[in-house]
């Protein structure tokens, strides 16, 4: 297993770091055009939000798992994790504002201990729509992971995975050895508990990324092949298949770097460019919560330590949907792989 | 001229050749996006021709395009494979297919 950024004490561990090689090079010399100037040459600078829908939080950056495109850089060594007392003030600001969709993700958000408590909190303050991004091979990690599929459906939480492909050679290169295998066999669980069946209305998602320094396929036809190879190889269903779009930071930028595609994939970024793909970015109708309960834009700006431009609304103890709807949102180069060809989100292509 | 002949750069630099002609270049861009849009064959089918047929003729320019571009229509590693020993079995059999000529000349000319 690969060692996360910071267990290599690796200068892009550093967010800053991080922010300045996508603030320098390419972008500071005038090879490439920022992605504020791509705004405002389509009128949408500065970025506004629409209405607030999706809650999500990041509960750690714990995990099982230590995939090398990880823009959280999570990993069994990293130690963050939320405390109860903050996933309290999640559910009050869920409570009150009668927000639709609470997204938990992490790391590896099952590892949290208080994780289960959470979402039976938020269950019963009225969220209509709770999403865990799990990882699958938490599943099967320990015996006490093991009953996460009845959990997950005796609370109607849809479940949304990551796969980048299916076949064990382009998921092991990205997330280990044998985590196929393993995302398999929790494939099957959770279909054996109704999930991905659509009778039962428990909706089992698959989340595709890249596996390297190129853009994701066509939506469609990847979840038409993801349907047909997973079935008749494994008899496996599911709902529906996301396509995201790596957004250059943390390990993926580390990647990028060290295979010296730093630059032809920016450039690829910036001339995928899609300004139909500008006003559905998630950023928009989502805030992200960090472990400690500051407010961000996105999970990434989060990843780079650029909270939310609303100083009086920065954190979740000082909550103000007001001041937030106000706010602009703040952009870096990482945001060109939102608006790259058909758009991409934490609920895949945005066109 | 450069200390090579092809330089990975120039690949970017495709649309330049409408400085000299810009109305036959438009042409044939024109005509290459309608070629590579959905058709009876789908994107992804038509990426791994352009892939068999760039090794083909040895294009260097050909295969990095579309090396990332069948990548990016979701093909796997083993299909890109598979379609350029299509191009090698069809270059090869096109070798061994004559063949039949040389055979033929070869009887006429013998006793």
């Amino acid at each position: 297993m690969i060692k996360s950024l910071h267990a290599r004490h690796h200068q892009l561990a550093n967010q800053q770091k991080q922010v300045e090689w996508l603030s320098n090079g390419i972008f500071k010399n005038g090879s490439l055009p920022t992605f504020q100037e791509k705004l405002e040459s389509v009128q949408h600078f500065p970025l506004r939000p629409t209405t607030l829908e999706i809650f999500q939080v990041n509960v750690g950056y714990m995990c099982n798992q230590v995939c090398k495109h990880c823009h959280v850089d999570a990993g069994p060594d990293r130690k963050e994790i939320m405390t109860r007392e903050t996933m309290q003030q999640c559910v009050e600001v869920l409570r009150q504002h009668k927000i639709k969709t609470l997204d938990i993700t992490g790391g590896a958000p099952e590892m949290n201990p208080d994780f289960r408590w959470f979402v039976q909190e938020a269950k019963q303050a009225g969220v209509q729509e709770i999403i865990v991004r799990s990882n699958l091979t938490i599943i099967m990690a320990n015996p006490k992971y093991y009953d996460l599929p009845e959990f997950f459906r005796d609370h109607q939480v849809r479940v949304c995975s990551s796969l980048p492909f299916y076949n064990a050679d382009k998921t092991d290169r990205q997330r280990g050895v044998g985590v196929f295998q393993s995302s398999i066999q929790a494939l099957q669980k959770l279909n054996a508990v109704g999930y991905g069946k659509p009778e039962t209305g428990l909706v089992l998602d698959l989340v595709y990324n890249p596996t390297g320094a190129f853009l994701p396929a066509n939506q469609q036809q990847l979840e038409q092949d993801f349907k047909k190879e997973l079935r008749e190889k494994f008899n496996i269903a599911f709902n529906n298949l996301f396509t995201i779009t790596n957004i250059p930071i943390s390990r993926y930028l580390d990647f990028l770097i060290e295979t010296d595609n730093y630059e032809d994939y920016m450039e690829k970024l910036v001339n995928a460019f899609n300004p139909a793909a500008v006003p559905g970015v998630m950023c928009r109708n989502t805030i992200s919560v960090d472990w400690q309960g500051n407010l961000f834009d996105c999970d990434f700006n989060q990843m780079l330590g650029l909270p939310v431009a609303e100083n009086s609304s920065s954190h979740i103890s000082h909550f103000n949907m007001e001041q937030l709807a106000k706010r602009n949102i703040v952009i870096n180069q990482h945001c060109f792989a939102c608006t790259a060809g058909a758009g991409s989100s934490c609920q895949g292509a945005t066109i | 001229m450069e200390n090579t002949y092809y330089n990975p750069a120039d690949l970017k630099k495709f649309g330049n050749i409408a400085e000299w002609d810009k109305n036959l270049a438009a042409k044939f861009f024109d005509y290459y996006g309608d070629v590579f849009k959905e058709g009876d064959l789908t994107a992804r089918e038509k990426s791994l021709i352009a892939l068999a047929v760039a090794h083909a003729i040895q294009c260097p320019y050909c295969i990095d395009a579309y090396t990332t571009d069948s990548l990016e229509k979701g093909a796997t590693e083993k299909g890109m494979m598979e379609a350029i020993h299509v191009a090698a079995a069809i270059r090869g059999g096109a070798s061994l297919v004559h063949g039949v000529m040389m055979m033929n000349k070869a009887k006429k000319l013998s006793m």
